[in-house]
């Protein structure tokens, strides 16, 4: 038991990596803000594309967001990070992490949203579209409300995974959370820091997988 | 930006053939890998389940039982993968455990898609109309045949969409190992990438990927428009 | 001298607060045909259901064939298993065919090799007359077939006594008399059956006995040509009045 503490919840070991993981927090909290954000949008923008349907534009966004939802994001951000530079594209650590985060994430959340979406039935576009609403208000005002109160539950989870997986950019040496972590931990000799970190995302993500259980539970009622 | 470089360096015919013996053995570790947590997995989720949905209606026993779980799948719910894993395999040797990357990975792993397979499961159960139980039960059945025969049939039947969801996003989390040098599909084509110092055997692994993953999605959709519910 | 096959002991039961069962007593004879009737929320189901314990009796005793049910040490499935129950939703296993559902019981809770419990299921399924459809899964069945597979189910188990829960409430009008025709050949045959019902035809017919329940008691009891057209109390006056 006194080795678990003392390998595990040494103070001191803390304290003397508080720098570190100050930048890593900073780090993870920009990458994470950016990254979700950023996802969203593209996701959004892909699906509002994607229900226009233009028809040479559907096999594209299909194409595209299959191939990468079948793509570790770990593998993506490899290609980013380490092929990319053979073609003279070369990107830091953090934006190559938002680029894959982005990519994969934004593919996630179209498929999200379009099910949304398609959910709601063709009438309420039809009566918008016949009041002379342009598709973007149309959009705007009456179908992604009702859309996105539908997909509450699937939304969060996949905000859920984006967040966890946000950690693999350590792995391209961006001095986030986990790297930090790593780096105290050589310092310290002590595992106190990562155990830290750990607690830090269970701050973060505990709530959220509440939130999921919520929404979860308030579908299944009324359904 | 250098677009010429794309053939040379991106699809190097004959880096990609010298690099195939090593990406094939990293396909293999990677599968080896996924079946294993695959099957833990499950086991462990299932068992949870039907722990928790046995026990619900027990008192003080039910409640316990029943919080010391939710706990379990809540805290691997909310740990990131490569965070959980990095734990196991550079943490735990403080105690004195010192796994290797094949099993710091399959523990990892596995638990974390046991704690989804439980919600799924329970779910599933959950599910199950009651008058199913009562009629069970009102013919003399026992708990646990009433559960094999009657519940579960139905209950595994209606988790698979969200199970094969589950299972695609976890196996592809596997490849984050690579970070801790499991020998996985990724790692050997990084390794790859620096012998022959040119990133086609990573072009090659990602397309494998794809070409493993994709016709998984698509069974999920599949079977999510089968079989209802959007996951 | 008539066997006591079942005897309710001041039965109450409560929800939380709600007292639904204020005291029950009731002494049910071999071939007994009992019919619960009284308004809805009377607690006639829940009277049903706590006789074979899908429903916990808060106080009182349940007596079945000489043993006390209510006590906890007792071997509830093997007591279950003999007394047969039929529901309003059928509740039919849809993975199982119509034979299925009737060898389930007979294989695991009496222990039956497969081949002895199929006759014996073809059998029950041939007295309800539905031996053609036992390869058939539910869905491709009637309401009115479901519930007589349901029957077929119970009767296979050769019960000593079998609940009814307002078994053809569910049933579209014209699918009803099939599943009563069934049930008034049990009774003929002498099943002990307690059947909670708004069919007064079938009360009529088949009863020995009619009990009126009404807020938790039985305020009624005796035979059928006595309750319905000589009933003494004001609330089955009203309540008959409403129905007849």
């Amino acid at each position: 038991m006194n080795q678990i503490i003392e390998n595990f919840f040494n103070f001191e070991a803390l304290a003397r990596s508080q720098k570190l993981l100050l930048i890593g927090l900073e780090t993870t909290l920009r990458l994470i803000g950016l990254a979700v954000l950023l996802a969203m949008g593209f996701g959004l923008f892909l699906a509002v594309l994607r229900h226009a349907n233009r028809r040479w534009l559907n096999p594209l966004i299909i194409a595209y967001v299959d191939v990468v939802r079948a793509c570790p994001i770990i593998v993506l951000l490899m290609l980013i990070y380490y092929a990319l530079p053979f073609i003279g594209i070369r990107l830091p650590a953090f934006w190559a992490g938002i680029l894959a985060l982005s990519l994969n994430g934004g593919a996630f959340y179209s498929e999200i949203f379009r099910g949304g979406i398609e959910a709601i039935p063709r009438g309420q576009t039809e009566a918008a579209r016949s009041l002379g609403l342009t598709y973007m208000q149309t959009m705007r005002i009456v179908i992604l409300p009702q859309a996105i109160r539908i997909i509450l539950p699937p939304l969060t989870t996949n905000t859920l995974e984006l967040i966890k997986a946000s950690a693999v950019a350590s792995t391209v040496a961006l001095p986030d959370l986990l790297r930090q972590a790593l780096q105290a931990q050589s310092l310290t000799l002590n595992a106190t820091p990562l155990v830290a970190v750990l607690m830090l995302y269970l701050l973060i993500l505990l709530p959220l997988v509440q939130l999921v259980t919520f929404f979860e539970r308030r579908v299944k009622n009324s359904g | 930006m250098d677009l010429s470089g794309i053939g040379r360096y991106f699809f190097n015919g004959e880096v990609m053939l010298k690099a195939l013996p090593l990406l094939a053995s990293g396909l293999v570790m990677t599968l080896k890998v996924s079946c294993v947590v695959i099957g833990i997995g499950f086991g462990v989720g299932l068992i949870l389940a039907l722990i928790r949905t046995g026990t619900a209606k027990t008192r003080v026993v039910g409640k316990v039982v029943g919080f010391l779980i939710r706990l379990y799948v809540d805290l691997l719910r909310a740990s990131p993968y490569l965070v959980l894993l990095s734990f196991v395999y550079f943490g735990l040797p403080f105690l004195g455990v010192n796994l290797s990357t094949f099993w710091a990975t399959v523990i990892t792993f596995s638990a974390c898609l046991s704690a989804f397979a439980e919600e799924t499961f329970r779910a599933g159960i959950e599910a199950i109309d009651r008058g199913q139980w009562e009629a069970a039960r009102s013919l003399g059945l026992s708990f646990f045949d009433t559960m094999r025969h009657i519940i579960l049939p139905q209950a595994i039947r209606i988790s698979i969409p969200a199970l094969t969801n589950w299972t695609v996003a976890i196996t592809k989390a596997i490849s984050m190992a690579s970070a801790i040098a499991l020998p996985d599909l990724l790692k050997q084509a990084r390794w790859a990438q620096g012998i022959f110092a040119n990133p086609s055997p990573l072009i090659e692994a990602a397309v494998i990927y794809v070409l493993l993953f994709f016709p998984l999605v698509k069974l999920t959709l599949f079977l999510e428009r089968k079989w209802g519910k959007l996951v | 001298m008539a066997k006591l096959i079942l005897e309710i002991q001041d039965l109450h039961k409560y929800f939380g607060k709600l007292e639904v069962l204020k005291g029950i007593n009731l002494k049910v004879y071999e071939k007994d045909v009992i019919c619960l009737i009284g308004p809805s929320g009377a607690g006639k189901s829940t009277l049903l259901r706590c006789i074979n314990r899908l429903e916990e009796p808060t106080r009182g005793k349940v007596i079945f064939d000489g043993v006390d049910i209510t006590d906890r040490k007792v071997n509830l499935n093997k007591i279950r298993s003999e007394i047969g129950m039929v529901f309003q939703h059928f509740n039919l296993f849809p993975h199982m065919t119509a034979l299925q559902n009737c060898t389930l019981g007979l294989i695991k809770v009496r222990k039956m090799r497969k081949e002895e419990a199929e006759k014996k299921a073809m059998e029950v399924l041939e007295r309800v007359g539905l031996a053609q459809k036992a390869h058939a899964k539910p869905r491709e069945l009637s309401g009115g077939q479901q519930q007589r597979v349901a029957i077929a189910r119970a009767l296979a188990m050769e019960p000593k006594l079998m609940l009814f829960d307002e078994p053809t409430s569910a049933l579209d009008p014209e699918l009803i008399g099939e599943v009563l025709a069934v049930m008034l050949d049990l009774a003929a045959r002498g099943m002990t059956m307690i059947v909670v019902t708004h069919e007064m035809g079938f009360a009529r017919r088949a009863a020995t006995r009619v009990c009126m329940l009404d807020h938790g008691l039985i305020l009624e009891e005796g035979p059928p040509e006595k309750i319905f057209n000589s009933p003494e109390h004001e609330r089955t006056k009203e309540f008959l009045s409403k129905i007849l």
